[in-house]
């Protein structure tokens, strides 16, 4: 049962973000030319609800379906790997016009070529892993 | 049905974006598609050589159902409710796509890099591969992209995130400022 609706979440997400055109490459790259505020006004209104729905369900304590205490998991404390790894997403962010959620999206909307993308996606988590020891966290 | 076939406006996408967060909260998981890839890869046998990749993968499976979801609404999206033309983008920006040479005259995305003909051409291969590797290291040393950093943990009022959301726009600024001219 619980998959079914994951599997909905799933569905309507991506409908969303094929028809706000979040996952599209010209408003990837009009958004990093500062030409239109659609993309902003589509984070900003996501951060705004994002932020009075998250800070509900801490402060209130509500529980998830199941009858647990929702757990949201801090982000350990560090400089490094945000700023680098952020930076390494974003400058592939900007390249494609995709991050992670719309390559699927854009992958079912018929576009073969996102998977090479998404090959290359796998291939750059894999090398992550393979290095991690060695890189500034 | 007009405002189900035209594209939506900003501010219905943003609060069903955060919709969608509140509801996979409320069903005891995450809003976060990067990690997927690591899921993926220990499924594809990564654990046995290096240690990042090995993890109880049946744990995170729920995340790939709603990741099958996001593939069939991707084709819900393109083939029910909409023409699959290009964005309404700005004229600036329409503008400056000559010096790119992606023409005005498109598709959702530019058929210069995404349509199957285009994978005749190498450097557009390296580019989508480039492109994926990029995103696909970049998102595992930041732990997180756009949903799991930019809407999840900046919603939690996470600094952490807000330090990778910086990276993501130096990253992005750098390379269609910077390296565009160079690639395209």
């Amino acid at each position: 049962m619980k998959k079914i609706i994951l599997l909905i979440v799933g569905v309507v997400f991506g409908i969303i973000m094929y028809k706000s055109e979040a996952a599209s490459w010209f408003r990837i790259y009009e958004m990093f030319r500062f030409e239109s505020f659609h993309m902003y006004g589509i984070m900003g209104t996501a951060l705004f609800f994002g932020i009075i729905f998250t800070q509900a369900i801490k402060k209130f304590k509500i529980k998830s379906i199941d009858g647990e205490p929702i757990r949201i998991a801090n982000k350990e404390k560090s400089f490094y790997r945000y700023i680098i790894g952020g930076t390494i997403f974003g400058l592939g962010w900007a390249l494609v016009g995709a991050c992670p959620g719309p390559i699927f999206v854009m992958i079912g909307a018929g576009f073969i070529p996102m998977l090479i993308v998404f090959a290359g996606a796998m291939l750059g988590t894999y090398l992550y892993g393979v290095l991690k020891d060695k890189l500034p966290h | 049905m007009d405002f189900l076939f035209n594209p939506w406006p900003w501010y219905v996408s943003g609060f069903l974006i955060a919709c969608t967060l509140l509801v996979l909260l409320l069903l005891g998981k995450r809003f976060g598609m990067s990690s997927n890839l690591r899921t993926l890869c220990t499924i594809c046998g990564a654990g046995k050589k290096t240690s990042f990749f090995n993890f109880n993968w049946k744990e995170e499976s729920w995340n790939l159902v709603v990741v099958l979801g996001a593939i069939i609404g991707g084709f819900v999206g393109a083939h029910y409710l909409s023409d699959g033309s290009i964005p309404d983008i700005s004229e600036a920006t329409k503008a400056s796509l000559e010096q790119l040479h992606i023409s005005q005259e498109n598709g959702y995305l530019p058929l210069e890099l995404f349509d199957i003909q285009s994978l005749s051409d190498f450097k557009v291969i390296c580019i989508l591969l480039v492109g994926g590797l990029l995103i696909g290291f970049g998102t595992r040393y930041a732990g997180g992209c756009t949903s799991g950093h930019a809407i999840s943990g900046l919603s939690n009022l996470q600094l952490p995130s807000l330090i990778a959301v910086i990276g993501f726009f130096i990253g992005g600024l750098i390379m269609v400022h910077i390296i565009y001219p160079f690639i395209f």
